[in-house]
């Protein structure tokens, strides 16, 4: 082990800071032409009316493309194929594109943007969840669960009510977690070409090429071997350049047609309205415990506020209930959850995908616990710590679980003892945990392939060139492809030249999302290189004539462990093999394990192996103004194995950042124009200048823990850390604020104007909260009922449950019954 | 179009470039001066990711017009480089894992150099503040603000055992340079 675990400069490094990574915006080719994209301008609306001929008659525009244009719908999710490249016949927010421009400069596709005439139909605008649980007309999509509702479920796992009457407290809940976005400093952008030889290429600010690849062959009807995605270097993605983009599909149509490069960088406008980020999510909680803090059951509801269209949102519903059991055992549980769609930006994956509003629910909730029960918060949670290698009430498989030394080292380090509870009124502590998949056991669209795939070719020259479809975003996936194949064949990082994200070159990699990319491309990579090392042993063994497992692959060499000094040049080895068995080529790729769980959404969760992560955030506040300052954040990852701890340090902490951004500052919100500008949904601020975002001056000094306990499931043993380490941080902020002031503060952003309100409820003696009561009446579908493991399940939902979910659904008359009215979701 | 034709001083060299007279400095150096290393996060003055320094002052690219920018020095990312070695802030920026995504790094290397130009021994509130201007939404910041201190000319002790380590111009190959920090166990 010389390359992994040691600090290093990443492979990548060289052309960052000398400015030569080439983002999809500083492609420039010959003849390009530019797009923009006219977006609607209401939130909801039939669309009547599209002419473009004024703009087409403008000087210097080549083409104007219409929904017209775009016939076939795509989506991420196959059971969400609700999107258009451009509008059809409804436009569903503020900013869905609507129209097309390619013109000879970007200042004149701009000024064509003005000559096109849209005439709009408006239909009634759904602003939030209980407006659309309230109205099943118009239904923003055709497709669903009935009304305005995307996703309704509900899984059962054992008998919860008898949980609840077995305990000894029973705790409810209510909490908000405010949607955000990822904000990325590059804005999308695009670039398509037709070839010389007459085949499509796009490059793109993409996350995830193989799935914008198959978008296009599908809404193209072209044949996927005649499209070609590069994903160029994302500067910063965070999940919100996971998704098939509008744009994408427009740049590709107009070269096609065209026959010249055609470009798009959108506006920082335009990335707020692509969004696919945090949802809002409505949770409540219902935790029984008996008198020592141990579990009985627990009951959660959550309401997602989806925006406009499908994306992930039906993986983001069942993300918001699937890792509660990964953390803490939990014997019973019962989640219902549901999404419905409004007439906002569409929501998705942003780091921690659907599962930080659950886990600020919880872990808020367990400090409640903890406290009416007198245990320390700490020492609370390590006695009810998920066992490791156990099957969960939900059938997800658990590895190594490195937590409770993650929480020790955390209140060691922090003092956290002569702190908690024991800080002057205004500073305070608070502790919070955590854990999140090393990538997603389930493809997004069914198949029985890898999910990841490496291929090398190694040649005389000493060189070896490693092709993976893996999509660099940031994160440091080509070091740790070539970190991967150097370690196994003892040669440096720098020999090896990685070739990612290109469909036309390499090998598929499902994409840079579900933290997915080190596990799985790591161990695809050591298994190409490994086949490598064979070939390569087999030729330096007939020459040294020694045994082949005497042969140590090491500082660029390939010597006898018992003679060192014995042995050839790495290269002299690559030279014998290739004169041995021809061209040298190796492949290797990786498959996640079958998952336990058999029930219909049981896809949701799977996971080779989870990360945890736990965090102790020390916060300052002002009780005169609710000024809320955070001086320190101690936090331990279980990592596994840092394969580059560099790296997965600026993860922890780029973690945390993102983490703190959420507890305090950042809100994606809409406001009604005023009455004399339509009163149309937008918005509220669709810039840098005004969505806060925490800057070097915000930034508290990060301690970081790596916990190394090598998960056998892992390259080297690693897990994830991409993001996990964000999750514990927004929690970990409210209880700080509860230990600093007393109040509790229910929901995100925890701001100086939530926390003053509490502390004004604080002085007239009433409840010392801000936060949700309310929850609304969801028509929730009948449950599954799946028998954990102890109860002699087989991982399959009962057979009553399953003929009652295949009975067709009358969503109106099952609505009639329930009679339930409109509800406030905030506040 | 109405054309503006200037003559400057880009990164040490004097040159005239012609441009459409709207444009920003930060277009003239992607789009005429195909200097693409200098990025744009907004275009508006709110990222921060198209500073550069004009007669070495750290500027936001997409406030300044290409027109007035003539008889001025500018230095871009491009520029920092000198006789085939990094600059020494561009060496602990790469090691230190201070660029991520590398998207904002440009920016913050400009500004970085002119905080030590000016303050060759600035302490981290100083740093803090220097760089405010420029968002990173991936790093937290932290290991930015260490790449600058190891860059520090007078060296703390870390930066002296991390400048005493191999360089990549240096030692071509040994292990991915240098190896700056022990994560604590
Ligand atoms: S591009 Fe954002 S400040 Fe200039
Ligand atoms: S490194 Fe990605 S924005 Fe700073």
């Amino acid at each position: 082990m010389k390359i992994i675990g040691t600090p290093r400069r990443r492979v990548d490094a060289r052309a960052k800071v000398t400015g030569q990574t080439r983002f999809a915006d500083d492609i420039m080719l010959p003849r390009m032409l530019h797009c923009k994209l006219l977006r609607s301008s209401v939130p909801h609306a039939r669309l009547v009316r599209v002419d473009t001929a004024r703009a087409l008659a403008h000087r210097g525009v080549h083409l104007v493309l219409t929904g017209k244009d775009f016939p076939v719908p795509y989506g991420i999710l196959p059971v969400s194929q609700d999107e258009h490249a451009l509008a059809v016949d409804r436009v569903r927010f503020v900013g869905d594109p609507v129209a097309a421009v390619i013109a000879r400069d970007e200042a004149t596709a701009v000024e064509a943007l003005d000559l096109i005439d849209v005439e709009y139909e408006p239909l009634r605008t759904f602003s939030n969840p209980d407006d659309s649980l309230a109205h099943d007309e118009p239904r923003i999509h055709d497709y669903g669960d009935g009304g305005n509702i995307h996703k309704a479920v509900s899984l059962g796992f054992g008998d919860v009510e008898q949980a609840f009457a077995d305990a000894d407290l029973v705790f409810e809940d209510t909490f908000f977690y405010q949607g955000n976005t990822h904000l990325p400093i590059e804005q999308h952008a695009a670039v398509a070409a037709k070839d010389p030889d007459g085949k499509l290429v796009l490059w793109s600010s993409t996350q995830t090429p193989h799935y914008v690849h198959r978008a296009l062959a599908k809404t193209l009807d072209l044949p996927a071997a005649h499209i070609r995605v590069i994903a160029t270097p994302n500067g910063g993605g965070f999940g919100g350049k996971s998704d098939p983009f509008n744009h994408e599909l427009v740049v590709c149509k107009a070269a096609w047609l065209l026959d010249r490069p055609v470009k798009i960088c959108l506006t920082r406008e335009e990335v707020f309205y692509c969004h696919r980020g945090r949802h809002p999510v409505l949770m409540r909680f219902k935790t029984g415990v008996k008198r020592d803090g141990t579990i009985t059951g627990v009951h959660l509801k959550t309401v997602l506020d989806g925006g406009a269209y499908g994306s992930y949102g039906v993986a983001s519903t069942f993300y918001t209930g699937a890792l509660q059991t990964v953390t803490y055992h939990i014997p019973t549980y019962h989640f219902q959850g549901c999404r419905v769609f409004t007439n906002k930006p569409p929501c998705g994956p942003k780091r921690g995908h659907g599962t930080p509003q659950s886990r600020f629910g919880q872990e808020i909730q367990l400090d409640k616990i903890a406290e009416k029960l007198q245990l320390d918060p700490a020492q609370y949670r390590l006695r009810i710590v998920e066992q490791p290698e156990t099957l969960t009430a939900n059938y997800l498989h658990v590895g190594t679980i490195g937590l409770s030394e993650c929480i020790r080292r955390i209140v060691r380090t922090s003092d956290w003892t002569n702190k908690f509870r024991k800080l002057p009124r205004g500073r305070g502590v608070g502790l919070a945990c955590s854990s999140y998949l090393s990538g997603a056991g389930l493809p997004i669209y069914y198949n029985d392939m890898p999910h990841s795939g490496v291929q090398l070719k190694l040649d005389r020259s000493g060189g070896v060139t490693a092709f993976c479809g893996a999509t660099e975003i940031g994160q440091g996936s080509d070091d740790v492809l070539v970190a991967c194949v150097a370690e196994v064949l003892g040669i440096d990082p720098h020999d090896i030249r990685p070739v990612t994200g290109d469909t036309d070159l390499t090998p598929v990699d499902l994409g840079s999302y579900s933290s997915r990319v080190t596990l799985m491309m790591g161990n695809a990579a050591i298994q190409a290189a490994e086949r490598a090392r064979d070939l390569l042993s087999e030729a330096v063994s007939r020459k040294l004539e020694i045994s082949k497992d005497r042969l140590v692959f090491a500082e660029r060499r390939v010597f006898d462990a018992e003679d060192p000094a014995k042995g050839v040049a790495f290269k002299d080895a690559v030279c014998l093999a290739e004169a041995m068995f021809g061209t040298l080529g190796t492949v290797g790729s990786y498959t996640p394990p079958r998952s336990a769980a058999r029930y219909k959404g049981g896809g949701v969760g799977p996971s080779p192996t989870y990360s945890y992560s736990a965090a102790i955030v020390e916060v300052e506040v002002d009780p005169s103004t609710g000024w809320i300052q955070v001086p320190r954040v101690w936090i331990a990852h279980d990592i596994g194995r840092a394969l580059n701890p560099t790296l997965v340090r600026g993860q922890v902490e780029g973690g945390v950042y993102m983490g703190l951004g959420e507890a305090l500052m950042e809100e994606q919100e809409f406001r009604r124009l005023p009455p004399r500008l339509s009163r149309a949904l937008v918005h509220k601020f669709p810039s840098m200048l005004e969505y806060k975002s925490p800057t070097t001056l915000d930034m508290p000094e990060v301690f970081t823990e790596l916990v190394e306990n090598p998960d056998p499931r892992g390259p080297f043993g690693a897990k994830e850390v991409g993001q996990g380490p964000l999750l514990p941080i927004m929690p970990a902020v409210a209880n700080a604020v509860y230990d600093a002031i007393g109040v509790r503060i229910d929901e995100v952003p925890i701001t100086p104007e939530k926390i003053v309100k509490a502390l004004q409820a604080q002085a007239a003696g009433k409840t010392p909260r801000f936060g949700p009561t309310h929850f609304p009446d969801v028509p929730w579908p009948e449950t599954l009922n799946v028998p954990p493991p102890w109860e002699g399940g087989d991982g399959k939902a009962t057979p009553e449950a399953e003929s009652l979910r295949s009975r067709p659904r009358d969503s109106a008359a099952v609505r009639g019954e329930r009679g339930w009215g409109p509800a406030r979701i905030k506040k | 179009m109405k054309q503006a034709h200037i003559a400057l001083t880009v990164n040490g060299e004097a040159i005239e470039v012609a441009f459409d007279s709207y444009k920003t400095l930060l277009e003239v150096l992607r789009e005429d001066l195909n200097l693409c290393g200098t990025k744009h996060g907004c275009e508006l003055g709110e990222c921060g990711a198209c500073a550069v320094l004009l007669d070495g002052q750290p500027v936001l690219s997409c406030l300044v017009l290409g027109v007035e920018c003539a008889d001025r020095h500018v230095t871009t990312v491009e520029g920092l480089a000198a006789d085939g070695r990094l600059h020494p802030l561009q060496e602990t920026f790469a090691d230190l894992g201070a660029a991520q995504c590398g998207y904002c790094t440009p920016a913050f290397l400009v500004t970085a150099k002119a905080l030590l130009d000016e303050h060759p021994n600035p302490t981290r509130d100083q740093i803090r503040e220097a760089l405010s201007g420029v968002l990173c939404r991936c790093t937290g910041y932290q290991q930015i603000f260490e790449a600058v201190e190891a860059a520090i000319p007078t060296a703390t002790s870390e930066a002296e055992s991390l400048r005493s380590r191999p360089r990549e111009s240096e030692a071509a190959g040994a292990s991915g340079g240098g190896a700056p920090r022990e994560i604590k166990e």
